[in-house]
């Protein structure tokens, strides 16, 4: 089965961002030690993180109007920056890798079966 | 499996649905991959049951009658396209099985895989609700109606919430499985600790009291057996058999007609004597493992109470040393609640008091906290502290029990006397 694992997180306040740094690579390296892990043990379907909800426009369309609005669709605390996609063999498995994703300090992970038309 | 050879058809049928219920899930449910299709098929089998077996006597192993049925209903379910069956086993397997079965008479003992069912149904990926009664339907055969009753719910919303827990195994791929061996020590604790609600829940009702809800604790007690039997050696599954014997032997001393008796003035002679001494020897035992535990030392405090010959002869010191510890694995309101108490009577009211104060917060809509803090207040010599505590105790309990004998002590108290 496919899962959807979607990481949230509060907003963090000075993050490093700026790619050299000691700051911004102590920062990275628990993600990049993870990613080589799921790699390894084959269950990777890819991953991205996203830039944060400052950056976000949300998109409706009502009574055929397009309407754009600034930010995510729900003002929440928790934050969504990016997601995994997993081939695993049950949720078990699933939730094994979920919880060894580095957010753990700050966020949490949400744990989704991707649908499957074909089945 | 027994043998009921000839006799009542419909007496046969309801001792086998009762005492193999959750043995003929399991294997139901471990070969078609589908909670809601074994249950389905089960029933329909039952159904046949009554019919084949007034025409044709009651079949020499009627649970394996039942499975190869059931099994059978539902490979014609799967033919016909008529269930969700992306989730079901495939129609080649069941099929072999089946011939399998027809070849061995089905007259073998079914495969015991209710461990896996236990796990999958109080997978902590549901909610805890739905784990309490996905748990009692499957493995305890209640019915739906039953355990809408056992927890005051409409039975539709009850239906509801079963339906939803089944769709979600099957949906987000919850296992059918025990999880494996490094898992275990994380897993193991949501198993018990549904159980123990289970008991819980029907602890809260005086037995006697209310007819129509089916008897949790039984219920408990039986899965609790189940586990110890599938995992032998598991001390903190010996520690809550051991608890839950320890606490039901008490059951009948707890109520005088359909008035609560409090542990203090209970007559120790109505305690159940064999269960309470199963209850020491289970403790004993699973603490000789020296894997200590939650429920290991709540069922080792219940075991100092059935050791006490009278209220006043517990040895209440040794119980604040076991609460002290028992802090250690669970650091809540509650246990803090149940230390402070052991205290009052270990030392005295008043410094249970100082230990009882700072947890009112935490406690703030916790009936049990008051009716505690009146009792030692009033044993301090406040009566006036303690019938404002019974107030909030008495506002925050849905229980009419509870309310009446908690009302009780409170008169007592403002005609001046102490009880």
């Amino acid at each position: 089965m496919k899962y959807m694992c979607l990481i949230y997180s509060p907003p963090m306040e000075n993050e490093p961002t700026e790619p050299g740094t000691p700051e911004f690579e102590a920062m990275m390296a628990p993600w990049i030690a993870f990613n080589e892990m799921v790699e390894k043990a084959g269950v990777s379907l890819g991953g991205d993180a996203l830039l944060p909800v400052q950056t976000a426009t949300t998109v409706r369309v009502r009574g055929g109007k397009t309407e754009m609005m600034d930010g995510p669709f729900a003002e929440t605390k928790e934050q969504l920056g990016g997601y995994y996609i997993f081939e695993c063999k049950d949720l078990d498995e699933a939730l094994k890798y979920a919880s060894q994703i580095p957010v753990h300090e700050y966020g949490s992970v949400e744990v989704r079966p991707i649908m499957d038309f074909e089945a | 499996m027994t043998s009921t050879g000839q006799g009542d058809p419909t007496a046969a049928l309801a001792q086998v649905m009762d005492t193999d219920h959750g043995r003929l899930m399991a294997a139901l449910i471990g070969q078609l991959r589908d909670f809601q299709l074994a249950e389905d098929c089960l029933q329909e089998a039952a159904a046949s049951a009554l019919v084949h077996w007034t025409r044709a006597g009651v079949p020499r192993a009627p649970a394996g009658w039942l499975l190869q049925v059931a099994r059978r209903k539902a490979i014609d379910r799967l033919r016909k396209g008529q269930t969700a069956d992306k989730y079901s086993a495939d129609l080649s397997y069941l099929t072999e099985l089946d011939q399998q079965d027809a070849v061995a008479e089905a007259t073998q003992e079914i495969p015991d895989e209710r461990l896996r069912l236990i796990f999958t149904c109080c997978h902590p990926a549901l909610d805890q609700k739905s784990r309490v009664a996905l748990t009692l339907r499957t493995l305890g055969g209640l019915t739906t109606a039953e355990i809408a009753r056992g927890f005051l719910d409409k039975e539709t919303t009850m239906a509801q919430r079963l339906v939803r827990a089944k769709q979600k195994i099957a949906a987000a791929g919850v296992p059918y499985a025990v999880p494996d061996p490094t898992e275990w020590p994380e897993r193991l604790p949501h198993v018990l600790t549904i159980v123990y609600l289970i008991f819980n829940e029907g602890y809260a009702t005086l037995s006697g009291q209310d007819h129509i809800r089916k008897d949790l604790c039984a219920e408990a007690i039986y899965l609790a057996e189940v586990l110890n039997t599938l995992a032998p050696e598991e001390a903190e599954i010996e520690g809550l058999l051991a608890l839950l014997l320890l606490i039901d032997a008490r059951r009948t001393a707890r109520a005088e007609g359909d008035r609560f008796v409090a542990l203090e003035h209970q007559n120790r002679n109505l305690w159940d004597k064999r269960k309470m001494t199963r209850g020491e020897v289970l403790t004993e035992t699973a603490l000789k493992r020296q894997r200590p535990g939650p429920f290991q030392i709540k069922a080792a405090i219940q075991a100092l109470h059935a050791d006490a010959p009278t209220f006043a002869d517990t040895d209440w010191l040794e119980i604040v040393a076991l609460y002290n510890v028992l802090l250690r694995f669970e650091d809540t309101p509650v246990v803090r609640l149940n230390r402070a108490v052991a205290t009052s009577y270990a030392v005295d009211p008043k410094t249970g008091l100082t230990l009882l104060q700072p947890l009112a917060g935490a406690l703030a809509t916790y009936s049990p906290y008051f009716a505690a803090l009146a009792d030692v207040e009033a044993r301090c010599g406040h009566p006036d502290a303690a019938c404002g505590a019974y107030d909030r105790a008495i506002a925050l309990t849905q229980n009419p029990t509870e309310k009446e004998f908690m009302k009780q002590k409170q008169s007592l108290l403002e005609d001046g006397q102490t009880n």
